[in-house]
């Protein structure tokens, strides 16, 4: 029996040596394949006297036991290695940039006009827009504007000779809608306008917005509570607002609408000229003059209009400083939006 | 609206401070340009009178002054400017002076004389931009004074933006009425005394255009010292008013123009010949006006004339040769009301303006053209002496524009406000704007001011009433309306979402100047005669785009210039197209792509962009609209574009648009060196959607085949493709064209295609047989029609 003991020895050495499953396999071959060692005692226990058969039997398959134990701790060993290897070897750098075409980005003043249209259309009102060469009527004689009023030089114009003109509002569009439609309206008009201007802060294209609504019992003190509403949810901050006097052929009364300086916080500086404030829309109730030449009954109907430059509000929510550059179009500013 | 704090309240003195007085006009729509002191400080100079003036012995430009400034002994002064003489009297910084741009007067040795402080020109005092010699004062001005305040300049200057609605203001007395109304002030009265004449003499008026001048007040002042110099007060008035002096006849019309809101013109009375007739001129006649250009007149335009001759245009300027001078003896002084658009017309007819002009234009005050002569006599009198004859006087009350009357509903104001003031509020308030009310049975008789020509409806009232009542006083409603939910057509994509999808496959948004350089416009539609401005702000910007192309290369351009290597962009927007006698105002999206197909990234290699990338963008775009099957692309020319990579776009036959390569020859004169890629569509093409419908899904497998052919390389894959759908019919599911080549191992005029076909049946699963059937059917009806090879 002291052979059994050997080769339970022996195979346990070879087993340990191991160092790749395929030699294990051998070993396993060795000792418990069909022609293997300890199948070769199994086979030949028939040699044995019938007594001594039972114990001699299970004193084999012990071992046989034994080695399989050895042999299948010895693989799962074997194999883990291997998988932690393969994995160690397949491990990539994480910080890798990732690969893809990269996004582009709207305009910053299409972002304003997106946020415009979503804040009004809550509202109720439609987005509306129109031709940018207008005639005089549209643009001028229709909104109060008769030839040779002083409001004119107000808005210098750019024409083409023929009686037509580059819009310089936006209000030839709601023209064009209260012509075409019945009040109640609420609609809102954003696009491109002109005006025969180029400096540091005025370029001869930009872009505005300007509101109409047309109503019953449609009054002043909706036109503040509108505006303040929107101001403050457009700048998402409770900015200080006031309403000042002012004059638009179009409108009466009409208003200038100044909020607290951003920059600042309405302490005066640079940007505010020292004043706090900064003017941002005009606006008023629709003259009853334009109400009648749109055939609306101005006694039965009121309304109020405003309008904002989008360029202006672009610059002040982003802090963008030189008008300019919404139109020149260098990809490094354009990619910051 | 340019004038000092000080004028202001010789007319008007409310008890608050400037600052307090600048918020309140603001907030009343007279808004506050700026408030600055008048003049920079300046301290330690003194009036002067120059005693005796000799050459500096060591300098010919230099002389050396005796001048008393009142200490016992004259002052040594060394002075350079040209203008120095003995006997006049000048400002002198003396040591220890400190004047504006912090320069201090020391003791200094100039030459090796030791001058004792300096003779000042207005500039160096930091009261004029710019001064040719020194400041010299009036004869009566006291010897030894400060002239900080000699000239009173512990004032103010308040600049006031006006509306061209408040003409009324434009005057020290309109801005005094408005004052007094905001602040509940009285105004001080300035009553003129009656001038009384010591001449008869009158000069014939005959008003001929009585629609256009309904009032002509004139005055005979005979033998003036025209050459007497403007007292201090008066030059400094008008200084800080922004008017320079000139004259002392022109600086009295001036300042009665400022302080009464009249503007006035005086002539030679000798250059009068005949008697003055206010008519049109007729046509061609010709004037030189006062600032020497020559106008050919024409009859429209209102002058003034005598028996001969145009002598000015009415109310916009005067002419030269009957402008007051230094020689000139005797004056005829003109206060005139003349109508609005007269005057504008004639302002516009000649590119004119005026002080005088701006106030006509926007109406002043109909009643106060014998108030205003008055008060110039009187000045007049005052400083240039002279004898004054009767007032003349030419009016047509019936043209005279009349104080409107102007009924005003209580109901109305609370209307339009959205609020209800108290009756006597209103009252109140109207009052004191100088309206006067009867009240009625629903409200008032309300009766405006005549300085006030803007006030002429109801819904003006209101304005007054709540500009008054202050707007920040007016409540904040939220308005009320129907509820009602608007249609919302979701076949129509919308715009946001188009250029979300475009954005999203790399492309930057830009925005362009919808009018460009002719040359550029040229460069792309030759054939095509853009819209052209006719006062175009430059001649970059002169001519409308007829297609959003020029816009995108130039910005390229501009972005190549700042080492940019890789540029997608799109623009949206109008383009100008004409058609005939027409114009066409076109919704476009157009887009420009340069450099690689991606941006340089690791890993993959960087290919430049083709044709079928900015396609495969495209097509993805037409993807939104539901319908992407029904764009077909067509070679097609287009002159800008190369002429074997352009491709039209069509949808259902309907044109959508166009893409291309730019021409090589366009390129090499932007000396661009790779390939720019262009397209622009019709936005309504794209914007028209559908509401997909749902089909079931098949349960049975699905079958791919691929075929690789061997075709004339002329054979549009759009062909083979229409080919293998034709004959797929409904068991196609899908075909895809996944690789084609040409090349080593192709024989030169064949290329090789690789297609798969999806194959799937509806209700059952398809049998080897079928498949084999169909791809045999495929094959040799390829080969029968375009002589195509299955390739090995």
């Amino acid at each position: 029996m002291n052979e059994l003991d050997e080769l339970l020895k022996q195979a346990e050495a070879h087993i340990l040596q191991a160092t790749d499953l395929k030699s294990l396999d051998l070993y396993r071959v060795q000792y418990l394949g069909k022609k293997g060692q300890l199948t070769e005692y199994l086979k030949n226990l028939g040699q044995l006297p019938a007594e001594e058969r039972p114990l001699a039997g299970q004193r084999v398959n012990a071992i046989k036991e034994k080695v399989q134990e050895l042999l299948d701790e010895r693989v799962s060993l074997l194999k883990n290695a291997h998988v932690a290897n393969q994995l160690a070897a397949e491990s990539i750098d994480v910080t890798l940039p990732g690969r893809s075409q990269d996004f582009g980005t709207v305009h910053p003043v299409t972002k304003t006009r997106e946020r415009l249209e979503a804040l009004f259309t809550q509202m109720g009102f439609s987005v509306v827009d129109g031709d940018e060469i207008e005639d005089d009527y549209h643009n001028f004689a229709a909104l109060n504007i008769p030839d040779l009023h002083p409001a004119r030089a107000m808005q210098d114009t750019f024409y083409f000779g023929d009686g037509k003109l580059l819009r310089t509002h936006m209000s030839p569009v709601q023209i064009h809608v209260m012509n075409q439609q019945k009040p109640p309206l609420r609609i809102i008009a954003m696009g491109r306008v002109y005006r025969r201007d180029f400096d540091l802060t005025h370029t001869p294209m930009f872009h505005q917005i300007e509101g109409l609504m047309i109503d019953e019992q449609v009054s002043f003190a909706d036109l503040k509570g509108v505006l303040i509403n929107f101001l403050q949810a457009f700048f998402e901050s409770p900015v200080p607002i006031r309403f000042r006097p002012s004059y638009f052929p179009f409108t009466e009364p009409s208003a200038e609408v100044d909020i607290g300086c951003l920059s600042c916080k309405s302490q005066g500086c640079r940007i505010c000229k020292n004043t706090g404030w900064l003017e941002v829309l005009g606006c008023g109730m629709v003259h009853p003059n334009v109400l009648s030449m749109a055939g609306i009954d101005s006694e039965r109907y009121t309304g109020w209009a405003f309008g904002i430059g989008i360029d202006r509000l672009t610059m002040l929510r982003y802090g963008i400083t030189d008008l300019r550059s919404f139109f020149e179009n260098d990809l490094r500013f354009l990619k910051q939006f | 609206m340019k004038f000092s704090e000080s004028w202001l309240r010789e007319w008007v003195n409310p008890k608050i401070t400037r600052e307090e007085l600048c918020e309140k006009l603001t907030m009343a729509g007279l808004e506050i340009e700026e408030l600055a002191p008048v003049s920079d400080t300046f301290s330690g100079v003194l009036v002067g009178l120059v005693l005796h003036v000799e050459k500096h012995p060591e300098a010919d430009r230099l002389n050396v002054c005796q001048v008393d400034v009142g200490l016992a002994q004259p002052l040594p002064i060394v002075c350079g400017a040209t203008n120095v003489k003995a006997g006049i009297k000048v400002p002198v910084a003396v040591e220890g002076a400190l004047l504006p741009r912090n320069i201090k007067i020391t003791l200094a040795k100039v030459r090796g004389m030791t001058s004792h402080g300096m003779l000042c020109t207005a500039h160096e005092l930091g009261l004029a931009e710019e001064s040719n010699g020194l400041f010299i004062f009036p004869d009566n001005a006291p010897v030894g004074k400060d002239v900080w305040d000699y000239l009173q300049l512990a004032d103010y200057l308040l600049d006031v933006s006006i509306t061209p609605n408040r003409g009324d203001c434009l005057s020290i007395r309109g801005m005094a009425n408005e004052v007094a109304a905001l602040t509940e002030s009285a105004l001080i009265t300035h009553k003129t005394p009656e001038i009384i004449t010591t001449i008869k003499d009158v000069l014939p008026v005959t008003i001929s255009a009585e629609k256009e001048c309904p009032r002509y007040v004139g005055r005979v002042i005979r033998a003036v010292r025209a050459d007497a110099s403007s007292p201090v007060w008066l030059q400094e008035r008008l200084r800080r008013s922004g008017i320079r002096s000139i004259s002392p006849i022109v600086d009295v019309t001036n300042f009665v123009m400022l302080e009464l809101g009249q503007p006035m013109h005086a002539f030679s009375l000798d250059k009068i010949v005949g008697g003055i007739d206010v008519r049109m001129a007729k046509a061609n006649e010709t004037l030189k006006l006062l600032d020497g250009s020559d106008v050919t007149l024409n009859p429209e335009t209102l002058v003034i004339a005598d028996q001969e001759k145009p002598l000015a245009i009415a109310g916009v300027m005067g002419g030269l040769d009957s402008a007051v001078t230094l020689l000139t003896q005797d004056v005829f002084l003109e206060s005139a009301y003349f109508s609005p658009n007269t005057i504008a017309r004639a302002g516009r007819n000649y590119h004119l303006s005026s002080d005088s002009a701006y106030r006509f234009e926007r109406g002043i005050d109909p009643t106060i053209q014998r108030t205003a002569i008055e008060r110039a006599t009187q000045l007049l009198l005052d400083i240039v002496g002279g004898k004054p004859g009767p007032v003349i006087e030419v009016s047509f009350d019936e043209v005279i524009p009349r104080p409107a009357v102007i009924k005003l509903r209580y109901k109305r104001v609370s209307a339009i406000l959205g609020f209800d003031i108290e009756s006597k509020k209103i009252e109140n308030l109207l009052q004191r704007l100088g309206f006067t009310t009867q009240k009625i049975n629903d409200g008032w008789q309300v009766t405006v001011p005549p300085r006030r020509s803007d006030i002429a409806l109801e819904v003006d009232l209101i304005e007054e009433i709540a500009r008054l009542y202050g707007y920040d006083n007016i409540p904040c409603h939220h308005p009320r309306g129907t509820l009602q939910i608007n249609s919302a057509t979701e076949s129509k994509i919308p715009l946001q979402k188009l250029r979300q999808a475009i954005c999203d496959l790399g492309y930057n948004e830009v925005v362009t100047y919808s009018f460009i350089d002719k040359k550029m416009q040229a460069l792309i539609d030759p054939t095509i005669q853009p819209k052209e401005l006719l006062n175009p702000i430059t001649a970059d910007m002169s001519v409308m785009r007829t297609s959003l192309w020029p816009g995108l290369i130039t910005t390229l351009l501009y972005n190549l210039n700042r080492q940019q290597s890789r540029v997608r962009v799109f623009e949206t927007g109008l383009r100008f197209m004409p058609s005939g006698d027409e114009l066409k105002q076109e919704r476009m999206l157009a887009g420009l792509v340069y450099g690689s197909s991606q941006p340089e990234q690791w890993g993959i290699s960087t290919r430049p962009a083709d044709f079928f990338d900015v396609k495969g963008d495209l097509q993805n775009v037409f993807k939104l609209t539901g319908c992407e099957g029904e764009f077909i692309f067509k070679a097609a020319a287009h002159s800008a574009l190369h002429p074997g990579q352009t491709a039209q776009i069509l949808r259902n036959g309907q044109y959508v648009g166009i893409i291309g390569t730019l021409h090589p020859a366009i390129l090499q004169g932007l000396k661009v060196d790779a390939p720019v890629f262009v397209f622009e569509l019709f936005l309504d093409q794209l914007e028209s959607g559908t509401v997909k419908q749902f089909t079931s899904l098949s349960k049975f497998p699905e079958i791919r085949r691929d075929i690789a052919l061997l075709i004339d390389q002329t054979v549009p894959a759009e062909v083979i493709q229409g080919t293998i759908k034709e004959l797929g019919g409904e068991l196609l599911k899908e075909l895809k064209l996944f690789d084609v080549y040409q090349g080593k191992g192709i024989e030169p005029g064949l290329k090789s295609i690789a297609v798969a076909l999806t194959l799937q049946h509806a209700s059952r699963t398809l049998v080897d047989e079928e498949v084999a059937d169909l791809m045999e059917r495929v094959i040799v009806t390829l080969k029968g029609r375009f002589n195509a090879e299955l390739r090995g």
